[in-house]
């Protein structure tokens, strides 16, 4: 099959031009032994069915990052390359297309933002322009559609150019003299978008702006988050899922292994989706109508703000005080995410760049962001007691971030990045894209967390049914009465911890523990172990060896923190 | 004429950029965003307690680390007298 190679800067448009020519079938990969994703699709030229592939944005062809080497090494597979120039900033992209020349391989370029050239007071003689590069050269709205089929027309005349290769600054020369001759530029007003673009960075402004932004999208995550679990998947399984299991359960007997393997530990007579533990019950439930309607609605945020060209700003805002936890800008955002749940919140961790960063990022969040579940749990629990002692749970997990960060910022080998990013201007979404990015991430989700958190529960069920809870928790005994001034019961919560953090917490409420202890033993929860779903995901974000020293740091700042508290209260 | 670098210029002030006092990797990474000698730049903030510069070249805003905006040397557009 025909390849053809979408390649340009980052910030081009060039993923909306993707959406346009491939639908919304579309494959993302990841490079083999890169943490690159790209996307693959297909569409029809002239009856036959040709692949198209998404390279990702880079500046220039010297491969000197991750990014640049999987987008060169997509090239020498490419029988046709599309590169998507941004015309409000024909210079600089002018660098990559010349590189591109170079290369000889069949072109042509997408003169991408054409209409925003007006707005700018930029005009671009074409015609001299296509006489200078010798390619087809298409002026294209991407988010309109606008010179969409022009572009796929000219595909078959795209044109091997012949031009010799150039050092670097005989390139910056070349593209000197085309500008001079295609290029040009009157002064015009600043519009609304850019009066509200540089605001967004300035200290000052860019913080409240920060603020409103943030606030708005957790509260939309939630809202749309718990809308769909309320009114979608709640009444889904408990009344279309609930029957059948039911009828299921009594045809297995009621109890037994195999019973509590697929559908659960009854609780008082009947299966609750929570707690029983089954695969055919929690094992669904879990992943279904508690994690995947929040994967969804966040993924839909954070598509919205990506595409709108919010994260840059918030990154530069954020990087001085994320710097001093050794993480980069961009990390408050899985950070603010894990307050709604842990699992797409160190799936967030993506979007940073580097593994250092990823891991402190990940560590941090499973130590001290406590997901919405447990915070419910403590807000009931604790709450009870008096608001001060919530205040103290949360006081403590937020020093805890901050120490623990400072921390591991010198401890983890390595240095973070010192920060350079473009920051585009505003733009309006199209939805389409935002739409297709989504599914895309969430099918990711169903495919990768399923299987494991079905397999998660299945071992889980397993080593309960051989008692190894039992023993862990006889074990660990001397540690949660003596270190934490909890009661022997408490430690069997703790274990609990590891498959649901609410249902522990809850387990807590019968022991009549005082005040203080419900406070140590919250904070413990909390920092000590992920939940299953968590587990799962950091495994599979880390890797083995990462996830096990993020457990040992997880158990022993909880350890430390919960045996001080306990002293100092 | 004046001569600063990026860090110490005001926001607002631009010039032309007379040097880059960084490594082979800097360089290119500040070029490919048209980042490079002889372009004329304006900063247009700068972060609290060192944090990125922004600035802006050919109508593009790129936010530049502290550190990497100290080993931009700045010679400063002539100001008309008053």
């Amino acid at each position: 099959m025909r390849k053809i190679v979408l390649i340009g800067n980052p910030n081009v448009g060039k993923s909306v031009i993707f959406t346009r020519l491939t639908g919304i079938n579309v494959i993302v990969g990841n490079y083999p032994g890169k943490t690159v994703e790209y996307k693959r699709g297909h569409m029809k030229l002239g009856g036959e069915t040709v692949e198209v592939f998404d390279a990702p944005g880079t500046y220039t062809l010297d491969p000197v990052s991750d990014a640049e080497e999987v987008a060169v090494s997509m090239l020498s597979s490419a029988d046709t390359v599309i590169n998507v120039v941004d015309a409000t900033n024909l210079e600089r992209n002018l660098y990559l297309t010349l590189q591109l020349l170079e290369r000889k391989i069949p072109m042509i370029v997408a003169l991408n933002m054409w209409d925003d050239t007006k707005h700018r007071g930029i005009s671009i003689d074409l015609n001299k322009l296509r006489e200078l590069l010798k390619v087809p050269i298409i002026p294209t709205v991407a988010v309109t559609g606008e010179g969409i089929k022009e572009l796929v027309e000219n595909i078959p005349r795209a044109i091997l150019a012949d031009a010799a290769v150039h050092s670097r600054d005989e390139r910056w020369a070349t593209i000197g003299s085309i500008i001079e001759q295609v290029q040009q530029v009157t002064h015009r007003h600043h519009t609304w978008r850019e009066r509200l673009s540089d605001a967004s960075v300035k200290p000052l402004t860019g913080g409240i702006i920060a603020l409103v932004v943030l606030a708005l999208a957790f509260l939309v995550i939630r809202f749309i988050g718990e809308s769909l679990i309320g009114y979608v998947f709640e009444p889904l399984f408990n009344n279309l899922w609930a029957p059948v299991l039911a009828r299921l359960s009594e045809f297995l007997g009621g109890s037994g292994f195999l019973h509590d393997v697929i559908v659960g530990k009854l609780i008082g007579g009947e299966v609750n989706f929570v707690q029983s533990f089954g695969l055919l019950s929690s094992g669904l439930y879990v992943p279904f109508a508690m994690v995947l309607p929040y994967v969804l609605s966040f993924y839909l945020v954070l598509g919205l703000m990506e595409d709108a060209g919010y994260l840059p700003r918030l990154a530069v805002l954020m990087d001085t005080i994320m710097h001093r936890l050794g993480l980069h800008g961009y990390a408050i955002i899985p950070t603010l995410l894990g307050l709604g749940c842990n699992v797409p919140a160190i799936l967030a961790t993506r979007i940073l760049e580097s593994k250092r960063e990823r891991f402190i990022a990940a560590t941090l969040i499973s130590v001290a962001v406590p997901c919405a579940a447990l915070q419910a749990m403590v807000f009931g629990l604790v709450g009870e007691r008096g608001g001060q002692y919530v205040a103290i749970v949360y006081g403590t997990l937020f020093v805890a971030w901050i120490i623990l960060g400072t921390i591991l910022r010198h401890a983890v080998k390595g240095f973070t990045p010192e920060l350079l990013i473009e920051i585009p201007p505003y733009r309006l979404p199209l939805w389409r894209a935002v739409l297709q990015k989504l599914w895309m991430r969430v099918y990711g989700f169903l495919v990768e967390a399923v299987p494991i958190i079905l397999g998660g529960v299945l071992i889980i069920n397993i080593l309960y049914f051989f008692g190894v809870f039992d023993a862990i928790a006889n074990f660990t005994a001397p540690v949660v009465t003596g270190l934490l001034g909890l009661p022997k019961e408490a430690v069997t919560a703790l274990v609990i911890g590891f498959l649901r953090k609410d249902v522990a917490v809850g387990m807590l409420a019968p022991l009549g523990l005082t005040a203080k202890q419900l406070v140590v033993g919250s904070v413990v929860l909390a920092m000590f172990f992920p939940c299953i779903a968590s587990f799962v995901v950091l495994l599979r974000e880390l890797g083995v060896v990462k996830m096990l020293k993020a457990v040992g740091i997880m158990i022993s700042a909880a350890l430390i923190v919960g045996g001080l508290l306990n002293l100092i209260l | 004429m004046q001569i600063k670098t990026l860090k110490d210029l005001k926001s607002g002030e631009g010039g032309r950029i007379a040097q880059i006092d960084g490594g082979h990797g800097m360089v290119n990474r500040l070029a490919a965003l048209g980042i490079r000698p002889g372009r004329r730049i304006t900063k247009l903030s700068s972060g609290f307690m060192h944090g990125p510069v922004t600035i802006e070249v050919d109508r593009t805003q790129v936010a530049i680390g502290f550190g990497m905006a100290g080993k931009i040397i700045v010679e400063l557009d002539e100001v008309p007298a008053q």
